[in-house]
């Protein structure tokens, strides 16, 4: 990476992005600071993050974007040195407040990761855990769910004469949607997405990205990922990290067509990165 | 980093000032053709203008390349996406330029009419704004880029000065009308030009600062 450019500041400065009037804030991160350690990871963070939209969070690796990713659902709370100091609020309630159920938290705001983890068990019984361990017992009610998970996942139609299977003997985007639909088994309001398709074959990844288009008409997603095209066709805002700090937030095609900051248009244009 | 994408890029702007330049060749020796009544120059520029539309689809194919390659994003996007607009307005005026080559090419029987004292100032006008398009893509200057759109209405009031030139003429001159109709083609030709010059300008108003006929695309 070039240090001259990225000590490099925009010309301009980039305006605060707002979610629009008729639009609700799913999260919103008022002055928030994490440290792991001595390392300052993210640098007073400012955000609103639409309901039922795509916000893609791009950068070079290291600038910090798993890093809120994974603050949002408090994946952070596993590292002991991690310190986070400011508000995440989700639909208003800060989730760093002592009273926050973390499990219920991260049943509302479910996660994929980049690579397809699914449990060593049935396609079924991969579904049915997370309902499980909310209390659902009932057969009926479970088949049920399992049936909607997958069908929304885009999965079902694949899968549905060999839900006892492994889910381990599918293949690697077959378990990525499965890993979708054990998400949405649980009834999130939000989908964290890891770099889901970077493990992935271009078909494989278009069905992702397709499943991503359909779901955010009742989730709001949030997707980190590597891949610049990947953003500009799936995500409706884009925000830019660098070194902890979000440099700019923005509509995709405002930012991919035009964007305010010059270390924005160095990192999309691959001047570095 | 990219050196291969800022080698494509170079070579688009290398074309795209190629272009250009014969355009503004094309312009110059048309303006030329009308003073000295040279048919055999004004031949050449009417061959000349399949070089044109050849460097029209050379670069046409370049920025397609670079888009299926490269997949340009911010300042490579609007770059490439701006000359291949450009480069339709730009093989227009080379038409242009050959059209009128082609009429005073054209024999003339009698005496040759006059031609009205704006003509050649409207020719050397849209002459100007095509050179200062093209070099406002070059140096990446919106300045220079919106000094070109406002400058249309020179070309403008300078048509309407010529057509009230020509009608005078039709009311004093013996010409049976032929060769005055023709210098209307002419001045409506030089027209046309500027216009393509303004549209020329305001790509390079694209490329540079985003924002397209005042609003960001």
């Amino acid at each position: 990476m070039n240090d001259s450019m990225l000590k490099e500041k925009g010309s301009v400065a980039a305006e605060a992005f707002h979610v629009e009037s008729s639009q609700n804030v799913k999260f919103r991160i008022s002055n928030m600071d994490l440290h792991y350690g001595t390392f300052h990871a993210l640098k007073n963070i400012n955000m609103e993050v639409p309901e039922q939209m795509v916000t893609a969070f791009i950068g070079p690796s290291g600038c910090g974007k798993s890093t809120l990713l994974k603050s949002l659902n408090r994946m952070n709370d596993l590292i002991p040195e991690c310190k986070i100091t400011g508000e995440i609020l989700l639909d208003g309630q800060n989730i760093y407040d002592p009273s926050t159920d973390v499990n219920l938290l991260r049943k509302r705001v479910g996660m994929v990761f980049q690579k397809p983890n699914p449990f060593p068990m049935s396609i079924y019984d991969n579904i049915a855990y997370g309902p499980r361990t909310h209390g659902i017992r009932s057969r009926a009610k479970l088949d049920e769910i399992v049936e909607k998970s997958l069908t929304d996942a885009a999965l079902f139609e694949e899968v549905k004469d060999d839900l006892n299977k492994s889910a381990m003997s599918i293949s690697g985007g077959q378990q990525q949607r499965l890993c979708i639909a054990r998400c949405l088994a649980v009834e999130p309001d939000v989908i964290l997405m890891d770099e889901p398709t970077s493990a992935l074959d271009p078909i494989s990844t278009s069905r992702i990205e397709d499943l991503v288009l359909d779901l955010k008409k009742q989730y709001t997603i949030i997707i980190v990922t590597h891949n610049m095209q990947q953003a500009t066709r799936i995500s409706d805002i884009t925000a830019f990290f660098l070194l902890g700090d979000m440099i700019e937030m923005a509509p995709t095609a405002n930012l991919f067509a035009n964007p305010k900051d010059r270390r924005t248009e160095n990192y999309i244009t691959g001047r570095f990165g | 980093m990219r050196t291969y994408f800022d080698d494509q890029l170079n070579q688009l702007n290398r074309e795209m000032i190629q272009m250009g330049s014969m355009i503004e060749q094309a312009i110059e020796r048309v303006c030329d053709v009308l003073r000295t009544h040279d048919v055999e120059a004004a031949k050449a520029i009417v061959r000349g203008d399949s070089e044109i539309d050849r460097k029209e689809r050379d670069i046409e194919a370049l920025c397609l390349r670079l888009i299926l390659m490269q997949q340009p994003v911010a300042s490579d996007l609007r770059m490439v996406s701006s000359a291949l607009k450009m480069i339709t307005d730009m093989e227009r005026i080379g038409d242009q330029a050959s059209d009128i080559a082609e009429i005073v090419s054209m024999p003339i029987e009698g005496e040759i009419v006059e031609k009205p004292a704006h003509l050649l100032t409207m020719g050397e006008s849209a002459a100007q704004m095509v050179h200062k398009a093209v070099d406002a893509y070059v140096s990446r200057d919106v300045l220079l880029a919106q000094e070109v759109i406002e400058s249309d209405d020179i070309v403008d009031d300078l048509f309407v000065q010529v057509k009230e030139e020509i009608q005078e003429q039709i009311r004093t001159s013996d010409d049976p009308g032929m060769q005055l109709l023709d210098t209307l083609m002419i001045a409506k030709y030089f027209e046309r030009i500027a216009d393509h010059a303004v549209n020329i300008a305001e790509w390079v108003e694209y490329a540079v600062s985003g924002i397209y006929k005042g609003e960001a695309l």
